[in-house]
């Protein structure tokens, strides 16, 4: 490569940097070619390229280049248009470049793709002793020591490499470069088989109970990832202990025009420098509020560049510094800031300006000519999550930043920079410390070991933060080019507006102005917010405002991570019934209930659902009919005290049922509600078996579970979920006797024999064990035959074979709902919602006066005895063919449609009947049982549609077709 | 995502659970000797209090079986639920 296609890429022989200068990548951005090396991020390729300038600002159209070198980079803002799918606003500074990478510059927003994304995405859950995040030196030491004393570590960083700040500077740890130091560290935990690093991982949330996630990018940095290789697996931790070394972000200062391309964050220019050899300016004037931005000023004067000023706003920086800095051949303008840029795009020149003592502008004046604007606004230590686990945060007017209140709230112990600590000796003595203390307290006892000797650091003495450098001719109000956030394009005038509307919250001003809303979540912005909130409302500091609310993701993160491979087919699991097979092949159109697949219909030819429905709801009402009801749920309630715990929990009498006998039943909540129901059979003395609705079967287990153990424990009962152990067909029409009677040669079918509500054990054709029972779900003459779960192919063949010649035909799910609605047998959980008592569906009969049952009680509450209440009743429409659309509002027909109008119930139901020939419905209407006969109106599509409340039994009300024919 | 003792299977994660509110609502020996009042207060008012709170969970996914625990509703640290003390209700 020759250095004019690399113009700001620094030799060898100045800064080796931490790139691979053998191998060269090709990358294009906006269309242009960018050729780096192999080490590089997108970010410092575009640098060495001498590109700064991205595009342009997402609501003035400002000209903006890269500020930061970190995640908090509000600017450069790219989308990828290779790779699977192409991925939105991702910061350039955090790209790895790769071969053939193409980006585009976005103005703060980016697009969604329309292709899928194909790549794969995994998550782990493991268990750790000791979780570390943050790979600087103080988290480096902090894991080396707790996996020293034994522990189980996992040590967690954003980027490809470990060493956190140590990278950007050239400081020396024990009489060698630092990267030494951190290499041998790296290999010391690669070779510990109880230590995991994680690097390319950013740790996302940090939540209750030292859980934490962390999303670890797998694939991005390689130009042709392994096929199998999932790109990007999203970790869950738990941990013992966690120790944050997350390091601190350097913010910016807020001027006139500070967002000019070449204003530039100083602790990245000299990241740009010392980690990727390039050197984004040769003339670069250095602003800062603080000492940290002289190591910039040298490092830079070291590259070879001009440094025309350093302006600190400090009256009386550390004289061995500036003796430092005059000696390398720059000059230090103390009680001065940078008051104005000048420039096309890229900044040309600077204008500084004196400071008071209250920070008003004084009189003298100097301009110096640069491209490179180098700020430093002081450090906010990165409290995220710290602050997610429940820490608070404290304004330290000390190291001017907001830092972890340590005692209470977070359980972490927090290091280094990420607690206002910047010194490295510092950082090393913490980090030794807190690895010691996580491993001890997760039952490894360790000492922590004595910090090496550390040169080339400089102590920071201190700073004086500066929030707002005042204009020089327009009051603050009106400072509409003093950016706050420059990813939001907001201002200080923002600022001003919101507490002119009388905002003072920092949260309110957030969301008014948008400030900290952008893809940094505030890293960058937040805390100069604050400084210029507190400024305006002439608070006493920054603490007084204190900071906006730490919510994860700390980085932002796809959403198909968090789906992992729950998606598509995987998405929820599927539970088919053994005869699965069978319906697919008769061609039935599924539904999901719950997770259960359920035939809905079994479409012939052209049918659709409705012609469909009635062929199958014909079949069950004049011939034979047969539906696959494997998925009822079923439990085994067992124990001498069984018959007892039953009448407590049915409304009506379980305790005297016979021996052989079964019995409808519903259940209610404590509140008197409907909860559930179905039928149960009584098999012994000491055993019953509970059929619950498809649905509701976990819930009833759990909630015979509840009582049993939290409320009466003295009872002798046990409950076993059995509904995977059967498998069962309906078998219903006045035929279906005719073919229980071919499958089941050994059984008396006949109406004296087998009567209505009972069971009988028997050994099907073919040898197959079964319990049939008599009990209907569509007022016909039917019976269920229950089988073991791998007997249920055969069986469903067997039935299906016996009815041949009666033209048995398969029904689904909606066929089933209109053969009961035409009964008015309800479905809880259809019918009902939860606010609906026995009583309110007309169900009297099903609760008992004798006993006490859950929820009898309540069924007295003043409430529940209004005439008023809503009560199950029949609709049938005038026009026999309009079907009501389920859960349309019933209206008086004479009422003002002004709204509000007075809603008398809905529909619950609402079908097309072969037996009726019309269309019917159900509902739940107020004093309904009081209301028959009397005509309401549904408002459907602007036109009244007329209404006529029935009873709720439509079809034979007198019960006879439940026998079956007379001669059987 | 809490890390829930269940005093059979030692600590888990709270997916595995299912949170069964206050603790020690006992349900009254005669429900038809309370006035409306009562029963009204049984089955809707409960505590909701900033800090030590007594209250159960049912380990759902696991062993099924209820316990009580003390949570600080604040900071979410749980501890072993203290025997019961239905001479003091």
């Amino acid at each position: 490569m020759t250095s004019s296609s690399n113009p700001n890429r620094v030799n060898a022989s100045v800064r080796a940097g931490r790139i691979d200068r053998t191998r060269t990548l090709n990358a294009t951005v906006d269309g242009r070619e960018v050729r780096g090396r192999a080490g590089d991020t997108l970010a410092s390729a575009m640098l060495a390229h001498g590109d700064i300038e991205v595009a342009p600002s997402i609501q003035l159209g400002r000209p903006r280049g890269v500020l930061s070198a970190d995640c908090t980079e509000p600017n450069a803002l790219v989308q990828l248009l290779d790779g699977d799918c192409p991925e939105p606003m991702l910061p350039a500074t955090e790209i790895e470049l790769r071969e053939g990478l193409r980006a585009e510059t976005l103005s703060g927003v980016g697009w969604l793709s329309q292709q899928r994304d194909t790549a794969g995405y995994d998550k782990k859950f493991v268990h750790t002793d000791v979780v570390v995040v943050g790979a600087g030196p103080a988290g480096i030491a902090a894991s080396l020591t707790a996996a020293r004393g034994g522990a189980r570590v996992i040590l967690v960083d954003q980027h490809r490499e470990l060493g956190g700040m140590l990278l950007d500077g050239q400081a020396d740890i024990a009489g060698h470069p630092a990267t030494e130091w951190i290499g041998r560290a790296a290999r010391e935990l690669a070779e510990n088989e109880q230590v995991r690093v994680l690097t390319r991982s950013s740790a996302l949330g940090y939540y209750d109970h030292n859980y934490l996630l962390v999303a670890e990018s797998r694939t991005d940095h390689m130009a042709a990832p392994p096929p199998s290789m999932s790109r990007q697996r999203l970790w869950h931790v738990r941990a013992k202990q966690v120790v944050l070394a997350t390091g601190a972000h350097e913010r910016p200062v807020v001027f006139a025009d500070n967002d000019r391309p070449g204003v530039m964050l100083a602790s990245a220019v000299r990241s740009y420098l010392n980690r990727y050899a390039v050197l984004p300016g040769r003339e670069a004037v250095v602003f800062t509020t603080s000492d940290s931005a002289y190591s910039t000023a040298l490092d830079l004067l070291g590259a070879g560049a001009r440094v025309p000023a350093i302006v600190d706003t400090r009256p009386e920086p550390s004289a061995r510094l500036v003796e430092q800095v005059r000696a390398a051949g720059a000059h230090v303008v103390t009680s001065a800031a940078v008051v104005a840029t000048t420039g096309q795009h890229r900044i040309s020149g600077v204008r500084v300006r004196g400071l008071d003592a209250d920070g008003s502008l004084t009189g003298w004046s100097s301009e110096f000519s640069c491209e490179l604007l180098a700020v430093s606004g002081g450090w906010n230590p990165a409290v995220q999550l710290f602050a997610q686990s429940g820490g608070a945060v404290r304004w330290d007017p000390v190291v001017a930043g907001f830092v972890p209140r340590l005692a209470g709230g977070s359980s972490a112990k927090v290091v280094g920079s990420a607690r206002g600590t910047y010194d490295l000796a510092g950082c090393l003595a913490q980090g030794f410390a807190a690895g010691a203390e996580a491993a001890t307290l997760s039952g490894f006892r360790t000492a922590p070991p004595p910090v090496p000797q550390v040169d080339g650091d400089r102590q920071g003495s201190r700073p004086r933060p500066i929030w707002l450098v005042p204009d020089e001719s327009r009051p603050p109000e009106r400072c509409t080019e003093h950016f706050v956030d420059l990813q939001r394009d907001a201002t200080v005038a923002d600022m001003y507006r919101a507490t002119e509307t009388g905002m003072r919250s920092v949260q309110h001003v957030k969301r008014y102005t948008t400030i900290s809303t952008g893809l940094d979540q505030g890293k960058g912005s937040g805390v100069n917010a604050v400084g210029v909130l507190a400024e305006i409302l002439s608070a006493n500091s920054p603490g007084e405002v204190g900071t906006t609310t730490f919510r994860p993701p700390y980085t932002p993160v796809p959403l198909a991570l968090f789906a992992g491979r729950t998606r598509g087919e995987l998405y929820d699991p599927v539970r088919t019934t053994p005869m699965h097979r069978q319906h697919v092949e008769a061609g039935a159109v599924f539904e999901d209930v719950g997770q259960w697949k359920r035939a809905r219909y079994y479409p012939r030819g052209d049918e659709d659902m409705h012609a469909a429905v009635l062929r199958e709801c014909a079949a069950a009402r004049t011939g034979v009919a047969v539906q696959d009801v494997s998925t009822l749920g079923r439990i085994e309630i067992v124990g001498p005290d069984a018959p007892v715990f039953l009448d407590r929990i049915y409304t009506n009498g379980f305790a005297k049922l016979a021996v052989g006998k079964a019995r409808y039943g519903m259940m209610c909540g404590a509140d008197g509600m409907v909860l559930d129901d179905g039928v149960s059979m009584r098999l012994a003395e000491d055993r019953y078996l509970m059929s619950t609705t498809t649905g509701g079967a976990a819930k009833v287990l759990d909630w015979l579970e509840e009582w049993l153990q939290t409320e009466w424990p003295e009872l002798d009962v046990y409950c076993t979920s059995v509904t995977e152990q059967w498998a069962a067909v309906a078998v219903v029409g006045p035929d279906s006797r005719t073919v229980v009677g071919r499958l089941a040669p050994d059984l008396d079918v006949s109406a004296d024999s087998f009567g209505f509500m009972r069971f009988h054990e028997t050994v099907l054709t073919g040898g197959i064990p079964a319990r049939i029972s008599r009990v209907s779900f569509s007022g016909e003459l039917a019976f269920e035959v229950n089988v073991p779960r791998w007997y249920g192919q055969a069986l469903w063949e067997a039935t299906v074979t016996a009815g041949a010649d009666l033209s048995i035909t398969p029904y689904g799910t909606e066929t089933m709902h209109v053969l009961r609605a035409e009964k008015g047998f309800v479905i809880v959980g259809q019918d009902t919602d939860g606010t609906v008592t026995p009583v309110d569906l007309g169900m009297d009969w099903a609760v008992s006066k004798q006993k006490d049952f859950i929820g009898k009680r309540s069924l007295s509450r003043p409430d529940l005895v209004r005439e008023d209440r809503k009560q199950l009743v029949g609709l049938l429409p005038t026009d026999t063919t309009t079907l009501l659309p389920e859960g349309s509002h019933l209206v008086e027909p004479d009422v003002s449609r002004q709204p509000p109008v007075p809603m008398l119930g809905h529909v619950t139901s609402s079908y097309h009947s072969a037996a009726l020939e019309r269309t019917f419905a159900l509902g739940l209407i107020s004093r309904g049982q009081q209301r028959l006969g009397d005509v309401v109106c549904v408002p459907l599509d602007g036109r009244d549609v007329e209404v006529e409340i029935t009873s709720p039994v439509f079809y034979d009300p007198e019960g006879v077709r439940r026998d079956g024919p007379a001669k059987g | 995502m809490l890390l829930v003792r269940c005093p059979w299977c030692g600590d888990r994660d709270e997916a595995e659970f299912r949170y069964g509110g206050q603790a020690d609502v006992d349900y009254p020996a005669d429900p038809h000797q309370l006035d409306d009042a009562t029963w009204g207060e049984y089955l809707f008012v409960r505590a909701n209090p900033a800090g030590s709170f007594d209250e159960r969970w049912v380990h759902t996914a696991g062993c099924r079986r209820w316990f009580s625990v003390v949570r600080d509703t604040a900071t979410n640290e749980m501890r072993p639920d203290i025997p019961r003390r239905r001479e003091s209700r």
